[in-house]
């Protein structure tokens, strides 16, 4: 990677976007750097696989430079990003042929009520006693377990810590609808785990 | 309260949704159901293990290859 100068490492985000807008692709670079890890992650939660993760990355970045002259900056840039990436991850979903909104069947019953079936304790610190590589694996399976929409919201809300007005307007769904799916999601992800991480 | 209902309100719980009345009501019904109180705490720690930053850690070669794309369109900008 090229080295950046020590002027454009320092910078806040604010100034970052003002250089690169200025025609300094250095800062552009930098803004790349600072948010490149958790974008490739909302990718892999999104979307569920390595190649659409990295698509999503390059096209949000590319689409970034691209339209950053198009950016008001009356939020920040880093909203800005996660915003285009959401975007890039859906339309991939969208372009699955297997990406039907089916609903969560076996952990609902006949009134739709959610289903829980795992109810022992899981051993202590799961995260310990698998090597990396491998709880990723877990993890992965757990979140390609659900449907699209539903990952989607937990990942906004529980990894990226946005709030349910803010997952609400960005996915255009009501607020009620994502406090349903996250409810849902919870507790499915924790039913997938549980098999796995229970006692016993 | 029942198990059904303390199942749908934890995920409210765990947001701090809860008014005062429904929060004191589904903490009491935790303190003695043990299969209530262990589908809460194992849902606290799913949310965890996602929420970990090392989780779906940036590959070195998917890095790279961002970096060779973006000089290429700073080029075609130039």
């Amino acid at each position: 990677m090229t080295e950046l100068p020590q002027a454009i490492l320092a910078s806040s985000e604010g100034h970052l976007v003002s250089e690169a807008k200025a025609g300094n692709y250095s800062a552009f670079e930098e803004l790349v750097n600072r948010y490149e890890k958790k974008i490739y992650r909302l990718g892999m939660n999104i979307t569920g696989n390595r190649e659409d993760a990295e698509d999503v990355l390059q096209d949000a970045f590319l689409k970034a430079f691209e339209h950053l002259p198009d950016f008001r900056e009356d939020s920040r840039f880093y909203t800005w990003i996660v915003r285009i990436a959401v975007n890039e991850a859906l339309m991939k979903l969208r372009k699955r042929r297997n990406s039907r909104e089916l609903p969560m069947e076996d952990s609902e019953d006949d009134n739709g009520e959610v289903v829980v079936r795992e109810f022992a304790d899981w051993k202590p610190n799961p995260e310990q006693q698998y090597a990396q590589a491998e709880l990723e694996r877990i993890l992965q399976q757990g979140v390609n377990s659900l449907p699209p929409g539903f990952r989607t919201v937990f990942y906004l809300r529980d990894v990226e810590g946005l709030s349910t007005e803010e997952t609400a307007e960005l996915l255009e769904l009501s607020v009620g609808a994502v406090k349903a799916r996250l409810f849902r999601a919870r507790l499915r992800l924790r039913e997938e785990l549980s098999k796995i991480f229970k006692r016993g | 309260m029942n198990c059904n209902k303390a199942i749908k309100e934890i995920s409210g719980y765990l947001d701090g949704d809860l008014d005062e009345a429904l929060k004191h009501t589904l903490e009491a019904h935790l303190t003695y159901c043990n299969h209530c109180h262990a589908v809460y705490d194992s849902t606290r720690k799913t949310i965890d293990l996602y929420c970990d930053g090392k989780l779906f850690s940036l590959p070195e070669d998917v890095h790279t290859r961002l970096h060779e794309a973006l000089k290429r369109k700073m080029q075609e900008h130039a």
